[in-house]
């Protein structure tokens, strides 16, 4: 459809830049966050995450003048250090009403007939005529600008030590307990399922596929209750051991219904000599299939892996709420209820949470993508 | 016992478990049961060959039924029972009609219903036909497809920040608020706060009033001519598509009106997520984010899909692009974004994590998943919470019956 070079080449510019603001659109969210996770807390909320390179303007807190006075050349003379070393204020005031009514290096007289000057790095100089031992000192406000600030702090925090009930390092073992079982488990289970499904004969065959993709859209949350009860009938109560057991369960459907499509797609030939040879169908299965599937096999463990990593319900539901079973996703909710506001603490949990995915999905995107075309175009 | 050395003994006794197996019952049936040898070695064979499809099923099978089948059934048993488990019938249910919240909660699911599978798949549409001919494409693609990974509860994360709002004396760190905040009121405000969303909801709006007559004009003129529309069932579909539309248009209309009229309060920050109605937007945002990469993904492979001859026929018929993708790409790949429709529709019905982390339902946001959460696990009324999933699963049951019905004609 480029056939007609240079007549088109409006429209070309036109798709370059609406995919440019797509791609922004989809990657600012993102980032948002990810810068919002190493920058300190005070300049998370002093200034949006898109200004976090820029110098942070911040207003520091008021501070009263005090010192010894020392009499020079005739005036009385207090001078000192009123912020720290390293700040920079670019602006001062002495009414809470007017914090930038000076520009640093001006001086300014204030009442008693003293005058004051805020240098740009923090010192002052108090003169006065007369004594000022009766004055009462002045409170001095400040604009400070202060150089963009990058921390590897707040994951430290958050690693560490527990702020909701836990550490978001213990949630990240607790999830990884969850997620490796599960998802390793179900796909050995569908896969000698999926291959009875494609490549034996017997009757029922076809209802059975249709079972398997009706059960494909059920819900689970239809599975909640009557799971639970049968976890606690059978004696596992809330625990490990049921939730990896839900996960097979519900991951059932998904692996047996890619892993058919892709065995079915599989050369007849190869099988049938292999019959003729006389293997069984379990050394072809072992011999042949498995191996063969095994980019099959690569995009349903990549699905499960990502579903089990970033669930929350089947988590709240048979891991109980407890502190030391707590995942990560139900840590972060908890720090969004009771540490809603500290976004270093919010940004960094929420991160620690994404990178294992996010790693995961940018080092298999080519089975996840082949994962999903097979398992819904068909 | 450590829960990590506990999960790695669970690998080994499951895996190990499963080979054994599938291993010694194959051993069991061919040696054992039925060995191939002696005077009935053929009709041994033949056994053992019926047999053993039933050996590789069984283990998945029992797992399908207890863990999804069972419950669907035992779900259906517990909604008649009240929280003292006596049986009241459909009790339940007709206490949930009642009851403000879930009313709420199934009108925000409609809502969401129609929204999140319409964005995401328009966006996926617009990203797969963008990217499809150009050399950053697939790293394009790649970004988009990115929060795919992202859990619910991450996006939440992610898009609260966006959300934030803080005192007007203060530096805005949401994203959005900053964004309000430059609009004064003058003529940039004018334009994009009134002239281009009126016309954007506007065009919207004559399309989906397009679509409803188009839908619907077959049932008018076979009843003008006494002709045949087609069975009963097609003829339902196109009055309940035609009923869709116009309540479509009705809503778009009372936001035109309010575009054009509504006062906005310039220069003070908003707390989005506790305006009613518009919140739920909000959320729906987070989703649609979420579900615009699994949609361009799967269209994006449709359009490789389409015949190259049938394209290059239209460009010599002399159509524009636009013509190209509307008349030729569209109606080519209208089987797949059906399938991405419904697939993200599941997705929808089944949505709890976002409304739980960022709302929690409050503010008139609550859908019917978390609803369930809050009657199962906090008002620990299983009667209800059941009844509730119940509906859920009437939802789906159209989708379950629809993709039953296909897999059944490719298997034949």
């Amino acid at each position: 459809m480029d056939g007609i070079a240079g007549k088109k080449s409006g429209l070309v510019w036109a798709v370059h830049l609406s995919t440019l603001a797509l791609v922004i659109l989809w990657v600012v969210p993102t980032l948002g966050l990810l810068v919002s996770s190493f920058r300190t807390g005070d300049q998370i909320v002093g200034s949006g995450w898109w200004k976090a390179l820029g110098t942070q303007v911040q207003q520091l807190p008021a501070v009263r003048v005090s010192g010894e006075e020392v009499q020079k050349e005739g005036v009385f003379v207090i001078e000192g250090q009123l912020f720290a070393t390293g700040t920079d204020i670019s602006a001062w005031g002495t009414s809470s009403k007017e914090p930038e009514a000076f520009e640093a290096g001006t001086t300014t007289e204030i009442e008693g007939g003293a005058t004051l000057t805020v240098a740009a790095d923090g010192t002052f100089s108090l003169t006065s005529p007369s004594s000022m031992a009766d004055l009462r000192m002045p409170r001095v406000f400040a604009t400070a600008s202060t150089p963009p600030e990058f921390t590897l702090n707040n994951y430290r925090n958050v690693i560490s030590s527990p702020l909701a009930g836990q550490s978001i390092g213990q949630a990240f073992l607790n999830t990884l307990t969850v997620a490796i079982p599960a998802t390793i488990i179900p796909i050995l289970v569908a896969a000698f399922a999926a291959y009875a499904l494609a490549w034996m004969d017997f009757p029922g065959r076809a209802l059975l596929v249709a079972f398997v993709v009706g059960l494909l859209v059920v819900p689970l949350q239809l599975a909640l209750i009557p799971l639970l009860q049968f976890h606690n009938w059978i004696g596992i109560g809330k625990g490990y051991l049921g939730i990896w057991m839900a996960h097979t369960g519900f991951g059932l459907p998904l692996a047996i219904y890619l892993l058919r499509n892709y065995m079915v797609g599989l050369p007849r030939d190869i099988i049938e000599n292999a019959r003729v040879d006389g293997a069984t169908d379990f050394q072809i299965f072992t011999k042949i299939i498995l191996p063969l599937s095994f980019p099959a096999l690569a995009s349903f463990a990549i699905f499960q892996f990502l579903w089990t990593w970033n669930d929350l319900l089947v988590a709240l539901v048979f891991l109980g709420t407890g502190n030391d079973q707590q995942v990560l996703t139900g840590n972060i909710v908890n720090l969004m209820g009771s540490r809603g506001g500290d976004w270093e603490i919010l940004s960094a949990s929420a991160f620690v949470s994404i990178a294992v995915p996010l790693a995961v999905f940018f080092s298999m995107q080519r089975f996840l993508v082949r994962g999903l075309l097979a398992g819904s175009v068909k | 016992m450590n829960p990590a050395l506990q999960a790695l003994l669970v690998i080994v006794i499951g895996v190990g478990g499963c080979i054994t197996y599938f291993y010694a019952s194959n051993i069991f049936l061919d040696k054992v049961l039925f060995p191939a040898k002696g005077p009935n070695a053929g009709r041994n064979t033949n056994r053992a060959n019926m047999v053993r499809p039933w050996l590789f099923l069984f283990p998945a099978m029992a797992l399908l039924c207890l863990y999804l089948a069972y419950p669907v059934f035992a779900t259906a048993w517990l909604s008649l029972f009240n929280k003292n488990h006596e049986f009241v019938g459909l009790g339940n249910y007709s206490r949930m009609f009642a009851e403000p919240k879930f009313i709420e909660s199934l009108q925000n699911n409609i809502v969401w219903l129609i929204v999140v599978p319409a964005a995401s798949t328009a966006f996926g549409l617009l990203a797969a036909q963008l990217t499809d001919r150009i050399k950053w494409g697939n790293f394009a693609k790649s970004l988009i497809f990115m929060p795919m990974a992202i859990s619910f509860v991450g996006a939440s994360v992610i898009f609260k920040l966006i959300y934030d709002s803080r005192d007007a004396a203060l530096n805005q760190i949401g994203l959005i608020n900053a964004v309000w905040l430059k609009f004064d009121g003058g003529v940039g405000s004018f334009l994009m706060l009134r002239l281009v969303p009126f016309v954007l909801i506007g065009c919207l709006l004559l399309a989906i009033a397009w679509a409803g007559w188009s839908v619907l004009r077959p049932l008018v003129q076979a009843q003008g001519s006494g002709g045949q529309g087609g069975g009963a069932l097609v003829k339902l579909g196109r009055a309940a598509g035609a009923l869709v539309a116009a309540f479509l248009v009705y809503q778009l209309g009372i936001w035109l009106y309010g575009i054009a009229t509504n006062p906005l309060p310039f220069g003070t920050p908003q707390v989005w997520l506790q305006k009613p109605y518009w919140n739920n937007f909000f959320l729906m945002a987070v989703l649609v984010w979420i579900q615009t990469g699994f949609a361009m993904v799967i269209l994006s492979a449709a359009l490789r899909g389409v015949p190259e001859d049938t394209i290059e026929a239209a460009t010599i018929d002399g159509a524009n692009p636009f013509q190209i993708f509307f008349k030729i790409k569209v109606p080519q790949i209208m089987g797949t974004i059906v399938v991405v429709w419904t697939t993200i529709t599941i997705t929808v019905l089944k949505v709890f994590d976002i409304v739980l982390a960022m709302t929690n339902g409050q503010w008139q946001t609550q859908v019917l998943a978390n609803y369930m959460y809050d009657k199962l696990f906090r008002a620990l009324d299983w009667g209800m919470g059941s009844a509730s999933a119940m509906i859920i699963m009437l939802l789906v049951t159209p989708i379950l019956i629809w993709n039953v019905v296909n897999a059944r004609k490719e298997m034949r």
